[in-house]
């Protein structure tokens, strides 16, 4: 009687295949290397002092606001519009989708011209708003809030969409038979079972915002308290002491890194 | 058993290594050998450097001159990271020095510049003096203070007692200009040879004081160069008087 | 056709979608009404039709109400879907499914979860309230499939392939429960099936659809009695000729198979080849394509004796008395 050999961890469809394995692991160094090289090369004496000046207070709470406040935009906003590209079938639609993606392959700076057209006190509807309100956009904390929702919004919306649209209208078509108006069926049904596709749309347009600085600077401006943001910071600090650059680089990094991986089993991964 | 390798596939197979075979050979100047120099200039030099390179290209054939253009500091620190480069040419003193383990040679000094404010050509906010910028209301943009542009606003903005804050502090002062000409800010602090490039787009009014605060801008070849003759060559160009006449139009002062 | 009693509280619907299906249906309330047919013939389409989910012409009128003048909406309708793949709500307990179309109706939570209760504890469900579909056998999940739908009161009940998915022991179980549902269900059922089994133990009435048209309707025992489209016939395992104005049906027991040409009367024989022989109970049935397709049972002995595998020519016979000759058209 031959004992049962333990097959835990063993590969029973023979072992990974080298031409995949060698690329693969060339592609993780690429991504995990230079986290690794910014953590060994932060001056930890400092992190502490450093997270205590204003500068950096400030910068810290203007990118917090402005990254909640955008899933916060998308959720109320982006949700109803991810809805209607996968439920309802009007005319453009095809259209709308595609405008919906381009922020996602625009070059931030170009963002920030485009909103700058848009919103600025000369812009298309910018120059209506100061005329009528006597309000501008620019250089305000709104008009970053603005720029982070433009170019994390995308993300959210087609993650979302991605995620109604693999579910399919069965579900939603169960519910009506069961007599379920279309309010109570998003509610109660497509939500629901979209909820994954949320979260994930969610943590991506969070982390895009997080990292967002072209369109910002461009639209928004630079300046402490107001409209600068971590990553302006980390910029402008660059330019004159790289290691305060770098702690502040890593201090990004590690709130980011809390952040998902308060989330990562919950939400990010596949049931 | 070994694949055959049959006509199509051997035709295919050539044709796609051809090109990296033609790749090796360099590209595309005229002339009996390919090289190229990098310059890295300050954003203020971006009109004249590039008529300069222009004409550097024509008196040595063969050679293509890489010109980038960025904030002083960004370069400066480029230029001690080793990047691959032959001059840099900065819009301060200050900036050159801190670029010292990378230098070739000591920096000579090849041009100077003063700040000016500019406001858009119409003049929405109604600016006739400098002072004028401390009236509320009025929005008027700088660099950051890490900048040289910056440093020299500051100053100048000290200088003048102003009392209201920017509303914004630009990476670079092509970006305090471009605020300005789109008519998205009342003001900016930009140096006179902006002013100049920027023509009719803008209206320029001299800051009180702005000869306290004059820029010098130096020139060097660096260490890690491998064309260290025609760096030197691209140098000479700029320090000479074509070069210093093509500095002067563009609103640049004497050194 | 044989007049139906329809009571006001019945179904009485003509469906036309063009170019699938054209079919005029009566039914009595409470009564069940199989719906049987070959794939593509519009079975599936009919239900959906009259639950409103595909554009049709015509009218629907359940249990006095139209619903197809003016159209009402699906939700307005009170129809109760069964699908073969339950379409249970993932992310609800099976609690939550059953009293999905009562809340939607605006009952109140408390109200309708002690109902939906209830309907589970109809179909031996109760202790399994708070399971989520995805921890349901495929049997279990299709009761709590059936309660959901029954839970709403719906005037009309659609089930398509209901036990389809269900392997042989679960469905047969389940048929004989849904059997005791359905007869305390006043309202009109269809039943789009399959299996002729389910025709016969749990319809009233049979409906045979074939290329989107009523072919033929009559009681289970009628039907497969007197088929009059060969898909019948198959599920009834019948031979069955269509011949001017007549139908010629005959058992496949009371086909003779020889690998010679037969004495005898010529009226009644057929050369073809043997297509495929598969055990039926005791016997061996031969599917053979002589022009037509037909069957025929022979003992394992003759199989063997014949040898009757596919490819092999044969002729078959059967005696004039075996035949069974009834009108062509539905009397």
């Amino acid at each position: 009687m031959t004992t049962r050999a333990d097959t835990r961890g063993r590969d029973t469809l023979g072992r990974p295949p080298l031409v995949l394995v060698v690329p693969g692991a060339v592609a993780a160094a690429l991504l995990v290397v230079p986290l690794v090289s910014l953590v060994l090369d932060t001056p930890w004496g400092s992190f502490l002092s450093l997270l205590r000046t204003q500068a950096v207070l400030d910068a810290l709470r203007i990118t917090a606001l402005a990254s909640a406040v955008t899933v916060l935009a998308c959720l109320l906003l982006g949700t109803p519009l991810a809805w209607l590209l996968a439920r309802v079938d009007f005319r453009g639609r095809a259209l709308l989708r595609a405008a919906v993606a381009v922020p996602l392959v625009l070059p931030p700076v170009v963002a920030g011209v485009a909103l700058v057209s848009a919103l600025g006190r000369n812009g298309l509807v910018g120059s209506v708003l100061r005329d009528t309100t006597g309000v501008t956009l620019p250089y305000t904390t709104t008009a970053v809030v603005i720029a982070h929702t433009f170019v994390s919004m995308p993300f959210y919306v087609l993650s979302v969409e991605g995620a109604l649209r693999a579910s399919g209208e069965r579900y939603d078509v169960v519910a009506a038979t069961l007599g379920a108006d279309r309010w109570t069926t998003f509610r109660r049904v497509t939500l629901p079972l979209a909820m994954p596709g949320v979260l994930a749309g969610s943590v991506l347009a969070w982390a895009r915002s997080l990292g967002e600085f072209g369109a910002t600077i461009t639209f928004a401006g630079n300046y402490p308290g107001t409209t600068q943001t971590m990553p302006t910071l980390i910029y402008q600090e660059l330019q004159s002491d790289p290691e305060v650059a770098r702690t502040l680089s890593m201090i990004l990094m590690v709130v980011s890194v809390a952040v998902l991986a308060a989330l990562r089993n919950r939400w990010l991964t596949t049931p | 058993m070994k694949p055959k390798l049959t006509l199509p596939l051997a035709l295919s197979l050539v044709g796609l290594v051809l090109p990296l075979a033609a790749c090796g050979g360099g590209d595309g100047a005229s002339g009996s050998s390919d090289r190229t120099i990098t310059v890295l200039g300050a954003a203020s030099l971006t009109g004249t450097f590039t008529d300069l390179a222009a004409q550097f290209e024509k008196d040595h054939p063969g050679v293509d001159v890489k010109l980038a253009f960025d904030s002083s500091a960004t370069l400066a620190q480029q230029a001690v990271d080793g990047a691959p480069a032959d001059v840099l040419a900065t819009a301060d003193t200050e900036t050159m020095d801190s670029a010292k383990s990378a230098l070739a040679n000591a920096p000579q000094d090849f041009a100077t510049n003063t700040m000016v404010l500019v406001t858009p050509k119409d003049d929405p906010a109604g600016i006739s003096r400098f002072s004028d910028i401390n009236r509320s209301g009025v929005t008027y943009v700088a660099c950051v203070d890490t900048a040289p542009c910056g440093k020299v606003a500051a100053a100048l903005m000290s200088d003048n007692k102003v009392t209201s804050k920017p509303a914004s502090l630009e990476v670079d002062v092509k970006s305090v200009l471009a605020k300005v000409t789109s008519n998205e800010a009342d003001a900016g602090f930009v140096y006179a040879t902006d002013a100049v490039a920027a023509g009719d787009q803008v209206r320029t009014l001299s800051i009180p004081h702005a000869t306290d605060e004059i820029t010098t801008y130096p020139i060097a070849p660096l260490t890690q160069s491998k064309e260290s003759g025609l760096a030197q060559q691209f140098v000479d160009l700029v320090l000479s008087d074509q070069g210093q006449q093509a500095l002067q139009d563009a609103g640049f002062g004497k050194p | 056709m044989a007049d139906h009693a329809v009571s006001g509280a019945g179904l009485d619907a003509d469906v036309r979608v063009p170019g699938r299906l054209d079919a005029r249906l009566l039914a009595g309330a409470g009564e069940v009404v199989a719906v049987i047919g070959p794939n593509g013939a519009g079975k599936t389409t009919l239900l959906r039709a009259l639950a409103g989910l595909v554009p049709m012409d015509g009218s629907v009128t359940v249990a006095g109400r139209s619903w197809s003048e003016p159209p009402v909406l699906v939700r307005d309708r009170r129809v109760g879907l069964v699908f073969q793949d339950q379409s249970l709500f993932p992310h609800l307990s099976a609690l939550d499914n059953v009293a999905f179309g009562l809340r939607a109706r605006g009952v109140a939570r408390a109200a309708a979860d002690a109902t939906a209760r209830s309907w589970l504890a109809r179909f031996g469900m109760g202790d399994l309230a708070s399971r989520r579909p995805r921890e349901l056998s495929g049997g279990q999940a299709q009761r709590v499939a059936i309660a959901r739908a029954l839970a709403a009161e719906p005037a009309l009940l659609l089930l398509d392939e209901p036990f389809g998915g269900l392997d042989v022991g679960v469905a047969t179980t389940l048929r004989v429960e849904l059997a005791r549902h359905l007869a305390s269900y006043d309202g009109v059922a269809l039943l789009v099936t399959h299996d002729a089994l389910d025709a016969l133990t749990l319809a009233d009435r049979v409906l045979v659809l074939d290329e989107g048209r009523v072919a033929q309707t009559g009681t289970p025992q009628e039907v497969a009695a007197r088929p009059r489209t060969e898909h019948v016939a198959r599920l009834v395992g019948l031979n069955v000729l269509r011949e001017d104005d007549v139908f010629r049906s005959f058992s496949p027991s009371a086909v003779t198979v020889s690998l010679g040409q037969p004495e005898g009367s010529a009226r009644h024989r057929w050369r073809g080849t043997v297509v495929s022989a598969a055990p039926h109970g005791d016997a061996v049935r031969i599917l053979v394509d002589a022009g037509r397709e037909l069957i025929a049972d022979v003992t394992p002995a003759a199989t063997a004796e014949l040898g009757l595998v596919p490819g092999r020519e044969v002729w078959l016979s059967v005696k004039e008395t075996a035949v069974r000759t009834y009108a062509r058209v539905p009397g």
